[in-house]
């Protein structure tokens, strides 16, 4: 039972690390229909930034949190600037690769700096309670607390504000949009920052559960979170929340109940499952044809 | 200026460019080096170039190698393979064909030094790999030796069953669990190694868990090995995963004895162990500054001078390496790839920093002894050595 309750536990961490990334590729995609393959580099440089901070000044946590977000946002921000904007009307292939030339960029300059792996300073008391045979570590708390309210915050600020309904007045109809006085390239841009920003915030939590960094530490983590968005339905904010849980939960799963050696390959095979009974992923809606 | 002078004026030209070509230029013996600099694993590049360059200035320091009757120093050639397969291969074929070296060092890691050693085989160059413990670096896949690769280190066949007993019989210890990743070569082998000689010297295995690389997450693992309630706790992994996994098995609960093999022995891992998770582990290694060998001491005294900072293992065996490939070349006394194959094939014995080598029956993987380590107050303490 302990067991059971304990491997609950360590879904519900990877879980919300997914949730926190997959958000920021389903943001991008809803408003643009585009596949920013730098998210994974945006959150390996939000750990980075950290690490920079404290070997400044040394900060609290509850400062770190947000600079790191309006610092990696400001970034997303620019990226879409320079890189996708000039090339927003090419064909989608042309933004994929360009998106995903940018990331090997944004690797390589980390590289460049940074070749070792670092250890990440504490920023946070780990404390850890035992309960009944389980052990919950205070820094799972934080992780899986902060994501859900990051997430809470970005479900209110897109259902309830006016730069929310912008976001999805853009995401059904982008050429109307400007039709109507909305001004689309800044909110285009404020999307960016707003995924970028969440998935830096995903780099910081990340990298304080699991202290070492390293510039690749972005790749494997921002193709699974990729993967989870596409299961929930891309494009969809709950979708990608949904598919982040059941991403985090197959992989345990499968190591709960086979031998660790298949969990990637039952995981993933489930999720391929997933796709061919539902398309356009769990809550994604078929596009209306119109004519 | 008419047409006589004209031509004579190239004639003169194009004999004074064949003149200024054929110059000679002054000899060198070209070594190799395919080096992890970049990638997964920069602390092993960076004590691999900077044990290879102390040698080299040694040696051009006394005027270089003694070939037919004339000194010549050595030039070192160095690449970056990034820690990745493709090119670690791609530099070895650059070295080979296009540097013209007479003999290549590295790579180290066991990912890169499996398909350079192919390399080496089919171009006819001899490389000698210092770290890379893997079966197939030297052999090929039916169990012959390959005829142009060797190494300084010992292989899993030499270290996981000394390991294996030292946890059965030194620490007591007879209920293991193993975690490793399974998508890298090295860790690979020592795991199913380890199992079996655990199993053969009468102690059970309990789990066998694994991930693949740039997991950070091993919870799930570790809460299956927790269930188990294992003694000993083997951990073949590198020294950028070993830190996290220590930490998440000591925050789960897991109070199993850690022992690990010679990936763990680079100061990084220290320096990535903040939380002294790993404090009173147990590892195996090639080397060790306490062993009291006093060619070791010398070479620790004057790798300390030149770098600011002890040699580790990876830095030891680089040097003996560079040993091996000088001393196959004076015996060949040529340049040419082949004698200095051949010359190499034929050392049977060889006294390095790292202790005795010996290379029995034409063996190309070499018998020495493995040294065991404890990790306390984020220091390495030597504490014995167990001989094959």
């Amino acid at each position: 039972m302990d067991y059971i309750a304990q491997q609950v536990i360590n879904a519900f961490q990877l879980g919300s690390i997914y949730a926190l990334i997959a958000l920021g590729y389903s943001l991008v995609y809803g408003v643009l229909s585009m596949i920013n393959f730098a998210h994974g580099d945006l959150f390996m440089l939000g750990a980075f930034f950290c690490l920079l901070l404290e070997s400044i000044v040394p900060v609290p946590f509850w400062i770190v949190l947000p600079l790191t977000m309006i610092a990696i946002g400001f970034l997303g921000a620019l990226l879409e600037r320079l890189a996708y904007r000039p090339i927003r009307n090419a064909p989608r292939v042309s933004a994929i690769i360009t998106a995903l030339g940018c990331g090997l960029i944004i690797e390589n300059i980390t590289l460049a700096f940074s070749p070792y792996p670092r250890h990440m300073p504490t920023l946070l008391q780990n404390s850890i309670t035992h309960f009944h045979g389980i052990t919950i570590s205070s820094l799972q708390i934080v992780v899986i607390g902060v994501s859900l309210l990051l997430m809470l915050l970005l479900d209110f600020i897109i259902r309830f504000t006016s730069f929310g309904m912008a976001i999805r007045a853009l995401s059904s109809d982008r050429l109307m949009v400007s039709l109507l006085g909305i001004p689309g390239d800044s909110i285009i841009s404020l999307t960016f920052a707003l995924g970028a920003a969440l998935g830096g915030a995903a780099g910081l939590l990340y990298a304080l559960a699991y202290p070492v960094i390293s510039s690749s530490m972005g790749i494997l983590i921002g193709w699974k979170a990729f993967v989870a968005a596409v299961i929930g339905g891309i494009g969809n904010i709950r979708g990608a929340l949904l598919g982040a849980y059941i991403l985090g939960a197959t992989e345990v799963i499968s190591v709960t109940i086979l031998p660790s050696t298949y969990r990637d390959l039952i995981a993933y095979s489930l999720l391929l499952i997933i796709l061919v009974f539902k398309p356009y992923g769990i809550l994604g809606e078929p596009p209306i044809q119109k004519v | 200026m008419n047409r006589q002078s004209k031509d004579t004026f190239c004639l003169v030209f194009f004999f004074s460019l064949l003149v200024v070509s054929c110059q000679p230029t002054k000899p060198v013996v070209k070594i190799g080096l395919n080096a992890e600099i970049t990638g997964e694993a920069p602390a092993v590049g960076a004590s691999c170039v900077n044990a290879a360059k102390l040698y080299v200035s040694e040696v051009n320091q006394s005027g270089g190698i003694d070939i037919a009757g004339k000194k010549m120093p050595i030039e070192l050639v160095i690449g970056d393979n990034g820690s990745k397969a493709d090119e670690s291969v791609a530099i070895s074929q650059r070295l080979i064909a296009q540097n013209e070296v007479v003999a290549m060092v590295g790579p180290n890691v066991s990912s890169c030094a499996v398909p350079s050693s192919e390399i080496a085989e089919s171009m006819g160059c001899l490389m000698i790999s210092p770290w890379s413990t893997n079966l197939r670096t030297t052999r090929n896949s039916d169990g012959s030796f390959k005829k142009n690769v060797f190494r300084a280190c010992f292989t899993e066949l030499v270290e996981t069953p000394l390991l294996a007993q030292f946890a059965l019989n030194n620490l007591h210890l007879s209920k293991a669990a193993i975690l490793y990743d399974i998508s890298s070569e090295s860790p690979n082998s020592a795991a199913h190694e380890f199992q079996k000689s655990f199993l053969q010297a009468g102690g059970k295995v309990v789990a066998t868990e694994t991930y693949t690389t740039g997991d950070r997450d091993f919870s799930a693992q570790l809460t299956k090995i927790k269930a188990e309630n294992p003694d000993v706790f083997f951990i073949p992994a590198y020294y950028n995963d070993v830190p996290l996994i220590a930490q998440q098995a000591r925050r789960l609960g897991i109070t199993a004895q850690l022992i690990g093999y010679n990936s763990w022995s680079t100061s990084d891992l220290l320096k990535l162990d903040t939380g002294h998770c790993l404090s009173n582990a147990y590892f195996s290694n090639h080397f060790s500054l306490e062993s009291g060998l006093p060619k070791e001491k010398k070479f620790a005294a004057q790798y300390q001078a030149a770098y600011g900072q002890p040699p580790d293992d990876i830095a030891a065996l680089t040097y003996d390496t560079m040993g091996l490939v000088t001393e196959a070349i004076a015996k060949a006394d040529s340049l040419n790839r082949k004698a200095i194959i051949n010359a190499m094939a034929h050392i049977e014995f060889f006294s390095g920093v790292t202790g005795d080598f010996s290379f029995i029956k034409e063996n190309h993987d070499p018998l020495k002894d493995i040294i065991i380590l404890t990790i306390k107050d984020g220091k390495f303490i030597y504490v014995k050595t167990v001989k094959p």
